[in-house]
């Protein structure tokens, strides 16, 4: 039975709920994965709820004007905008989300909105290194939407159509049908990408924990940050619903999508485990060499 | 301590140049009342168990909290991690014996750091000035400019020390002992007299919001 609009409504406040839990429960896993790699125990799984906690526990913060405060609130509508167009699990009435709503264009308009409104924010907060990783952020994200796009083309070539959901159905019927099989040089692009997209290492100077203190949000702080850190988990589970719908064949139980978002989750830590950082001019460079030419080669495939 | 005061002065900020006065917080800061009873300890548990400490090595001590980072000693599996910037920590380890300039840099990190926040004194140099009791240039007792939590002895603790005294922390933050910011609002003037008296060129605004 088709649920009415207020249910839609209620069924989507659901799957987001799940989505920020397992996108924390993932950034935890993760971080315990990366530190058992460089010989440590490593946090608690459950820190990222408990460093929420804390930042929104905070008895005080400061502002630096409208557009500070609504520097946080882009991002998080950019997360939750993202996530809510995509269907997280194919042919769920739970999480549909509003899939038919929107298409693959809407989602990665919503990808990049977040971080211009964070751009915007972190720049009224008028710390020099917000501005610094701002424009090292601007800088990548213009260089990674490159292979990311051309990869997104070749999909949406292949498969004629831009709707996510009718993306996902002709995927379906088994691992020879999924866009891995059928384009593999679109998941290589995309998935490249993908590396800068989380800025994990190698693609990690936006944030560059030391050198600039922490990238845009350096002067964000209290609830604020409290904000950004719920995002991140929204936002990297939207990325990673995403790319399992565009890709590896979307999932048709909830099972199916944490094993498979989790496995690229884990693309990540792997490679950000094994190469040392690169500095922003190296990694623009690398995104428009190999990994832009073999995105228009999946182009050439996929219309071919 | 019998000279603090209880009622803050308006800030002047006599310090910096006219036109730039207005750039800044001319205000004192203000007491926080702690939230009541299980919630107020629900969020003690949080603060403790989530300690993100201000990356800034003030003295020869700092180098103890490299190994504390790596796999030997791992403060990340206690909920410490470094976090570059004082707007978003919330502990301030005072790495050892702290110079007047440098002092100078603690009270403005200090004070930019967003309550409740909590200072960890290393090394006895900050105790009593340690190994620099006479120098001309280092303060001898680093909790007359800013309210300390806990300090830790030895010249120089080991990163065990420095575990213990975080679990020392963790204990007074759960038993809601930890407000040294309200103890730096309510004696404000005193802090603010003692820095100056060593700070001679005060070029800085005097409270850094």
């Amino acid at each position: 039975m088709e649920p009415t609009i207020i249910g839609r409504i209620g069924y989507a406040f659901v799957s987001l709920f799940v989505i920020t839990n397992y996108g924390l429960l993932l950034i935890g896993s993760m971080a315990r994965i990366s530190a058992k790699v460089q010989g440590r125990v490593g946090q608690p799984v459950w820190q990222p709820y408990i460093d929420i906690v804390k930042s929104s526990a905070k008895r005080n913060s400061i502002g630096h004007g409208a557009m500070f405060y609504l520097g946080p609130v882009f991002r998080l509508a950019g997360g939750v905008g993202t996530y809510m167009f995509i269907p997280a699990v194919f042919g769920s009435v739970l999480f549909r989300n509003f899939s038919d709503s929107g298409d693959l264009l809407l989602v990665m308009y919503f990808i990049f909105f977040g971080q211009l409104g964070m751009a915007l924010g972190a720049g009224e907060g008028g710390h020099p290194y917000s501005a610094i990783g701002v424009s090292r952020g601007l800088a990548q994200m213009t260089a990674f939407e490159v292979p990311f796009a051309l990869s997104v083309i070749a999909v949406a070539a292949q498969y004629g159509t831009l709707d996510i959901n009718a993306i996902v159905a002709a995927q379906q019927g088994g691992f020879a049908h999924w866009t891995l099989a059928t384009n593999p040089l679109a998941v290589i692009a995309a998935i490249v990408a993908f590396l800068g997209m989380s800025g994990h290492n190698p693609f990690s100077v936006v944030i560059a924990p030391q050198e600039i203190p922490i990238g845009p949000p350096t002067e964000y702080q209290s609830n604020l940050l409290g904000m950004l850190q719920t995002n991140r988990a929204i936002f990297n589970g939207a990325k990673l619903v995403l790319y399992m719908n565009l890709y590896f064949g979307g999932a048709t139980n909830i099972v199916a999508m944490v094993i498979k978002t989790f496995l690229i989750y884990f693309v990540n830590v792997f490679v950000g485990q094994a190469f040392p950082r690169l500095r922003t001019d190296q990694s623009i460079r690398f995104f428009l060499g190999a990994p832009t030419l073999v995105g228009i080669a999946s182009v050439i495939i996929a219309v071919i | 301590m019998s000279e603090k005061k209880t009622i803050p002065a308006p800030l002047a900020n006599e310090g910096l140049p006219p036109e730039e006065r207005g750039l800044f917080c001319d205000a004192a800061p203000r007491e926080y009342e702690p939230a009541r009873g299980a919630w107020e300890r629900f969020l003690n548990w949080a603060r403790s168990e989530s300690l993100w400490l201000l990356g800034f090595g003030t003295g020869c001590g700092a180098i103890e909290l490299r190994p504390l980072m790596t796999s030997r000693f791992d403060m990340y599996r206690y909920g410490i991690q470094p976090r570059p910037t004082p707007r978003q920590s919330s502990v301030f380890v005072i790495g050892g014996y702290a110079s007047v300039k440098t002092l100078k840099r603690i009270v403005r990190s200090y004070e930019q750091m967003m309550g409740p926040k909590f200072v960890l004194a290393l090394g006895s140099c900050t105790i009593n000035g340690g190994m620099y009791w006479d120098s001309y240039n280092t303060i001898k007792r680093i909790d007359q400019y800013i309210p300390v939590d806990v300090y830790i002895a030895g010249c120089m603790p080991r990163p065990e020390a420095l575990l213990a005294g975080f679990q020392e922390l963790k204990r007074i933050i759960k038993s809601g002992g930890g407000e040294g910011q309200n103890e730096y609002a309510r004696n404000f003037d005193w802090y603010k007299a003692n820095q100056k008296k060593v700070i001679k060129d005060w070029n800085m605004p005097d409270y850094n919001w």
